[in-house]
């Protein structure tokens, strides 16, 4: 469960495009007739990415009359996943893993420098209304650690130097191209050639 | 070491290209008409040989799982569900295989559909891989184009439909119930248990749910014969694993081995040793954060399989393997973990919901010498209190490793609960209000 803050100012209407809708039509065909309230979770993404990353919550009783679900069922599942966002967050959305297995090759190094260079609290929108950051829980890349997502790009192998580069990239506008920082091969093992893999 | 013949994942780090075309060349797909030509009997009877376990954390044999199906398809439809929200703590192999094994996964779930008599698939991947997904996605289209999925796949008489459904970041989506939940449409929360998915599972009706390491592994295995995957390892622990190791090594690395590997041949020949030599070594956790720490000694024989794991009071769980050397603080590293937990805890279960929490605390005032003498039992109370009393097996999965670092670090422990309780035992005054715990003697 996570705790989320619904944004104060709030759009009146929301209305899928005509191209979304088309989309939308064409994700309730992935699903039986009868179950089309299983689309649920794909349709508040959708939302998510026409309205700038967030979802406002015309947006969820939209999807309600669209699913024929009680807008306090979409509520629910928009609250409970960590992924939707009912606040608005920067062009550039920054997720640090801080679990375990990142936080031991240095996790709060890339903290820190999120709060230098963004905002020092989480979810602010930096000062130019490029990026904001937060803290997760494990994104499932513990072998590239430490690590962070950007939109939908890992960015991997961090090191502070590396990531003030890359967050200067971003409030640029100008990003670099997701990925390992030292050019590793996916998740081969360096200096190694044990198994059959050259690795710079 | 795992004969380079005898990997399953030739292209685990994508030396030679994903596409379908490189697939092909490696041979997946290369005979699949005739494996669902032998029948579904003659697929779950070789797989039950191979004694393949499932690769998700639980490791219940696969055949086994896929035999609790009804034989004969009744008014309710079969489907076959694949588990890709991978999302433990110290693992990452899913990732690999969607990423540049996607025909691998493909294929198994048009074998394992047929042998469970399900037309419909779902992929469930956690909403973070969303790259992944959309690499899957473009895998999925490019086998629909060959024909190797959709009407009559493989020439083979058998209809199947692959769809992806993303979650959306909630780690307990891993639990086969509570996916099903997500994939109808509603909160991620565990059902109780029976009745089993493979009588009633999605929408009511009978479906099996398998990891992506276990569904990969499976044209593999029927190709070469249960008795080839039964030869590597040791019986009920057999077969090839990838195992992720990351933490504190000099090259942290995703790498198929044999099952049944030692724990020190994986960190000091594929991981490139502990960072400061092995004798720097503190603790490993070796399948996931949900499965309780080995200290060093243990470290130095244990083999990694679920049996020998399972003697030493640990578990294999999905063989992410995070070490954690001697610069590191043990118990700030275990507070973390529970900081997961009290995160992830879907909140359906009172013990579990509110004893992640007291978890969490209790062991940030460890960490921080905040904490008194009275702490160290209340910790193990509260572990005890969760375990065993909750739906899913989460709730063992967070009282696991608190009670791994109790039994194996007490001494760290207790030097840094040194304060005096708040409320002393003489003034007889009890802090918990209940009747029962007030009738025992130390309340």
């Amino acid at each position: 469960m996570s705790i989320k803050k619904v944004h104060d100012k709030q759009p009146k209407n929301f209305e899928f495009t005509s191209e979304n809708l088309e989309t939308a039509n064409k994700i309730l065909n992935n699903y039986p007739k009868k179950n089309k309230k299983s689309a649920v979770m794909p349709l508040l993404y959708l939302a998510q990415k026409q309205n700038n990353n967030w979802i406002p919550l015309a947006a969820l009783k939209y999807i309600g009359k669209f699913l024929s679900m009680p807008y306090i069922k979409v509520y629910e599942i928009a609250t409970f996943y960590t992924m939707y966002n009912l606040a608005p967050v920067g062009k550039y959305f920054i997720q640090v893993c801080t679990t375990s297995p990142c936080l031991l090759r240095g996790a709060g190094k890339i903290v820190k420098s999120c709060q230098n260079k963004i905002s020092q609290n989480q979810n602010e929108v930096s000062e130019n209304g490029m990026c904001s950051w937060t803290e997760v829980e494990c994104l499932g890349a513990c072998v590239n650690a430490p690590m962070m997502q950007v939109n939908h790009g890992y960015y991997e192998d961090l090191d502070s130097e590396s990531v003030d580069k890359i967050l200067d990239s971003f409030l640029k506008d100008n990003p670099i191209k997701p990925g390992s920082s030292r050019n590793r091969t996916n998740t081969a093992p360096e200096n190694n050639k044990i198994n059959g893999v050259n690795n710079a | 070491m795992l004969k380079e013949e005898d990997k399953i994942f030739k292209n685990l780090y994508n030396q030679f290209g994903w596409d379908i075309n490189a697939s092909l060349k490696r041979g997946d797909w290369s005979n699949t008409k005739d494996l669902i030509s032998k029948g579904k009997d003659w697929i779950i009877n070789e797989i039950k040989l191979s004694e393949l376990r499932g690769r998700g954390g639980a490791g219940f044999p696969t055949g086994v799982k896929w035999s609790f199906a009804p034989k004969k398809v009744g008014s309710r439809p079969h489907y076959l569900v694949i588990n890709a929200d991978e999302s433990e703590p110290g693992t990452c192999k899913d990732r690999d295989i969607l990423r540049f094994e996607p025909q691998k996964l493909i294929e198994g779930c048009l074998i394992s559909a047929f042998a469970v008599s399900a037309h419909v698939c779902y992929i469930y991947i956690r909403g973070e891989y969303i790259n992944e997904g959309q690499r899957l996605q473009k895998a999925i289209d490019e086998a629909y184009e060959k024909k190797l999925i959709g009407k009559n796949a493989c020439n083979s008489g058998w209809d199947l439909d692959i769809y992806i459904h993303y979650g959306a970041g909630a780690y307990i989506c891993g639990e086969e119930t509570a996916l099903l939940e997500s994939l109808e449409g509603n909160k991620g929360q565990p059902r109780l248990k029976p009745p089993f998915p493979a009588l009633v599972g999605l929408y009511g009706c009978p479906t099996i749910v398998n990891n992506v390491e276990t569904v990969s592994v499976i044209p593999t295995i029927l190709r070469k014969g249960g008795k080839w995957f039964a030869s590597m390892g040791r019986p009920k622990n057999t077969g090839t694993k990838i195992f992720c190791i990351s933490g504190n090594v000099n090259n942290p690395c995703n790498v198929e081995e044999e099952m049944g590997v030692p724990l020190k041949y994986l960190i000091e020949k594929h991981a490139g040793g502990v960072v400061g030599g092995w004798k720097n070594l503190q603790a490993v956790i070796p399948g996931g954060s949900s499965m309780p720490l080995l200290p060093k000694d243990v470290c130095e024989t244990i083999k990694m399989d679920f049996d020998s794991l399972v003697a030493a009071k640990s578990g294999l769980g999905t063989a992410g393997i995070v070490v954690i050397n001697k610069d590191q603080d043990i118990i700030k590293c275990m507070a973390r973990i529970a900081r997961f937990y009290k995160h992830e805890s879907c909140g359906q279960c009172t013990p579990c919901r509110e004893g992640s929490g007291w978890m969490w605390r209790i062991l940030e005032r460890i960490a921080k010498g905040e904490a008194t003498k009275d702490d160290i039992k209340l910790l193990s109370e509260v572990t005890k209190q969760i375990e065993g009393h909750t739906i899913c097996a989460f709730g063992e999965g967070s009282a696991w490793p608190v009670q791994g670092l109790l039994r194996h670090f007490s001494k760290e422990i207790d030097k840094r609960c040194f304060s005096e309780p708040t409320i002393k035992k003489k003034r007889k005054i009890p802090y918990l209000v209940d009747q029962h715990l007030l009738e025992s003697k130390d309340a």
